[in-house]
């Protein structure tokens, strides 16, 4: 019988679906992915988790703890580096720890652990003595390829996202505006640029569907997941006068703000950013500093956590894209 | 040129030693108060963590009296402390306060920033200097974890309340101005006199991690426990350097665990942080203290800061016999979230009670008083000692009685 590993559908497997669902398979089991997050996952998720922890974590326990009972293993990698040089969050680090201190009757946890902070080599060389091997029942070899099988998914899909986003002449769309009447604001297509996590932009539970509330206001969103990463790293180190930071989602974000404020690609910037998250406290800082400094790229910090409100999001956000709207067409 | 510092506890004595001795003029910024964290936490970003707040404070009331250059610590991640620097950097110029700030980094994290700090270390003098001076301000370093040790070890069995806090606190005066090591070693066997004087020194030395061979290494003949059949309530303090280190942000929380009457043990220390996160990272043949071994299976990898160091101590205690051990945490510090949610599964199996605290700038007096007390309360009755250290004698023994 093939075995059954459960995949929760939360933090990173938002960016590295296609890497794990790959290695699972390589490996001989069986992936049984979350459902999409919900009222129920996420209340299942604060009564596990600890307080002090941010939104995403906690909902990524409820995801965990929806499939302990249906599965034979939960796959919960613990993501310390993803590049040379720099970290994720400490958190992921302790994940899989977390997981198994907190979920009472939890089965068996994969907690593969993901560092490539000293280079790919050394990280190959260093999977065949982890328990990955035990409990998934396969030789180290095969681990081994697995990973590589994964590693290769995941870039084709990467490359795949990266084509699919042509970026929109929005230099285009600005010329041929007269001035300012009612009807021009409306007709106006704005471009924002949504900074923020993969696994809260993508969850729609999590961001109170802020991508999709914008596309409803007429607004076409990007995201730093639309760019190749090598260009949005060459972006963060553009001109900077401060030491690079150590968190790869922190880079992403640096860079895409810096690439949309000097190529003003974008007519606005929306930074969704969970309460509780360490890099994003300073991460949020940094990009809101700079923004001050170039103050014809308008942005909006939006903070969320278990308690936010559909509404208090939407009538900023509506305000929001109003205020930019009104500024792009008096230009 | 007027070098300041942010706090962290005692660290000024040393610091302070080291760059006078070298020639550089130094301003240690004003003791931490709530003025400063209120400072701080208008200036940083709101879910940053309170080090942050705190260390911006600081330098605003350094700033105020005269300081032109500060040195603060670098990093390489995961833990945001890396990073402060930067933010505090663009808060002080934000300000318009023109202040240089001086990173030291590890060397294999920004090479740049460590020429600059080698710059800095020798403009005024030669190696030679720096090394006697380095000698002095070790020696300083290590007399104040002495003194913090002493007075944890002993406050709950202080004759008279206040008593071993005040021999400390002359101690730590007189660490201050001495200017040779045989000054520092006399001012220690002193301190240690005093107190003994006017307490009963419980066992410093259980545990068995480099900071406590540092410390026992020179002081362990004058540091030896009475003998005799006292039991205290032992109870370990454990958590991030920071708030575990600084009295001002953590409420006095070793000194009212104390007063209760419990003998507190700290086991992160100034000498023991330098030596295996600075001496032990670069000079790296030399056995580094284990605390993953300690901490696995509960944690198994390296989470920053001092989150191996909460679950690895909080094992360690346990197996030694501690009655309890109270873990402290700044809000939103990652490390220690990771280490928070793991301790209830560490005292469960290990069958040791631990409480996990987190503090912020709104952390008050009163709400840590009601539940260090409950806590000691309950170790008590679980455990069938007596919190009637005589510091506490009166109170708690009418509570015995009723």
């Amino acid at each position: 019988m093939t075995m059954r590993v459960g995949v929760p559908r939360g933090l990173l497997y938002h960016e590295y679906a296609p890497a794990i669902h790959t290695f699972l398979e390589s490996c001989g089991a069986e992936t049984v992915v979350s459902p999409q997050t919900n009222r129920e996952i996420l209340e299942k998720g604060l009564a596990l988790c600890v307080d002090d922890a941010c939104l995403p974590v906690k909902a990524f326990f409820g995801h965990a703890a929806v499939l302990s009972d249906q599965v034979d293993a939960l796959f919960v990698a613990r993501f310390v580096s993803v590049e040379r040089g720099a970290y994720i969050c400490p958190k992921f680090m302790g994940l899989p720890d977390m997981i198994r201190a907190r979920l009472q009757n939890a089965p068996p946890i994969i907690d593969m652990c993901v560092d490539i902070r000293q280079g790919l080599g050394s990280y190959v060389s260093s999977l065949p003595c982890s328990d990955t091997c035990k409990i998934l029942g396969v030789a180290p070899r095969r681990l081994s390829w697995a990973v590589g099988a994964a590693l290769m998914a995941q870039r084709k899909e990467d490359r795949r996202r990266v084509k699919r986003f042509a970026p929109s002449g929005s230099a285009v769309a600005r010329t041929g505006l007269g001035g300012y009447t009612r009807e021009s604001i409306y007709e106006t297509s704005l471009t924002i640029g949504v900074l923020g996590h993969a696994y809260n932009l993508d969850d729609a539970y999590l961001s109170l569907g802020l991508i999709s509330k914008l596309e409803k206001m007429g607004v076409k969103a990007v995201t730093a997941e639309d760019y190749a990463y090598d260009n949005l790293r060459r972006w963060e180190r553009r001109g900077a006068d401060r030491k690079q930071v150590f968190w790869t989602a922190g880079r992403k974000l640096i860079g895409a703000a810096r690439r949309w404020r000097e190529t003003g690609e974008v007519d606005g910037m929306v930074h969704l950013t969970s309460f509780g998250c360490g890099p994003e406290s300073f991460v949020a800082e940094v990009i809101a500093r700079d923004a001050a400094r170039h103050p014809a790229m308008p942005l909006i910090i939006l903070n969320v956590d278990e308690h936010s409100g559909e509404a208090g999001m939407a009538t900023r956000l509506e305000a929001f894209v109003d205020t930019v709207r009104m500024g792009k067409s008096k230009r | 040129m007027k070098v300041s510092f942010p706090h962290l506890g005692n660290l000024w004595i040393p610091l302070k030693a080291f760059f006078s001795g070298i020639g550089i003029e130094v301003v240690a910024p004003p003791p931490t108060t709530r003025k400063t964290v209120a400072i701080g936490a208008q200036l940083a970003p709101e879910t940053a963590c309170l080090p942050l707040k705190v260390t911006i404070g600081n330098m605003i009331e350094a700033i105020n009296s005269g300081a032109d250059t500060f040195l603060m610590v670098g990093g390489i991640g995961p833990c945001r402390l890396g990073y402060y620097c930067e933010l505090q950097r663009d808060i002080l110029s934000d300000l318009g306060d023109d202040v240089d700030l001086v990173v030291i980094e590890p060397p294999r994290g920004h090479f740049r920033n460590t020429v600059r700090f080698a710059r800095l270390l020798t403009s005024r003098a030669g190696v030679r200097d720096v090394v006697e001076a380095g000698k002095l301000a070790w020696e300083k370093c290590i007399g104040i974890d002495v003194c913090e040790q002493l007075a944890n070890a002993a406050r709950w069995s202080e004759a008279e309340r206040g008593a071993v806090d005040r021999a400390v606190r002359k101690g730590l005066a007189e660490l201050d101005r001495a200017s040779t090591i045989r000054d520092v070693q006399a001012v220690i066997a002193n301190t240690v006199e005093h107190v003994r004087s006017c307490a009963v020194v419980g066992p410093i030395c259980q545990l068995d991690s480099c900071a406590r061979s540092l410390v026992t290494d020179r002081y362990g003949a004058l540091l030896r426990s009475e003998e005799g059949d006292l039991s205290p309530l032992s109870v370990g303090v454990v958590g991030e350097i920071y708030v575990v280190m600084e009295p001002a942000v953590n409420m006095n929380l070793c000194k009212k665990l104390g007063t209760i009457g419990a003998q507190v043990m700290q086991p992160i220390t100034f000498s023991g942080w330098i030596m295996t996160h600075v001496v032990l990272d670069i000079v790296k043949f030399m056995p580094k203290p284990d605390m993953l071994a300690w901490a696995t299976p509960y944690l198994g990898h390296f989470v920053g800061g001092h989150g191996v160091e909460s679950v690895g101590h909080s094992v360690q205690m346990a197996r030694s016999g501690f009655d309890g051990v109270v873990h402290i945490s700044p809000l939103t510090c990652m490390p220690e979230i990771v280490a928070q949610s793991i301790l209830p599964r560490v005292s469960e199996e290990e069958g040791m009670p631990i409480m996990s605290l987190t503090i912020d700038e709104h952390t008050a007096d009163a709400g840590l008083d009601t539940r260090l007390e409950a806590f000691c309360d309950l170790l008590a009755e679980r455990s069938g000692k007596r919190l009637d250290g005589i510091s506490g004698a009166g109170r708690w023994k009418d509570m015995q009685v009723l």
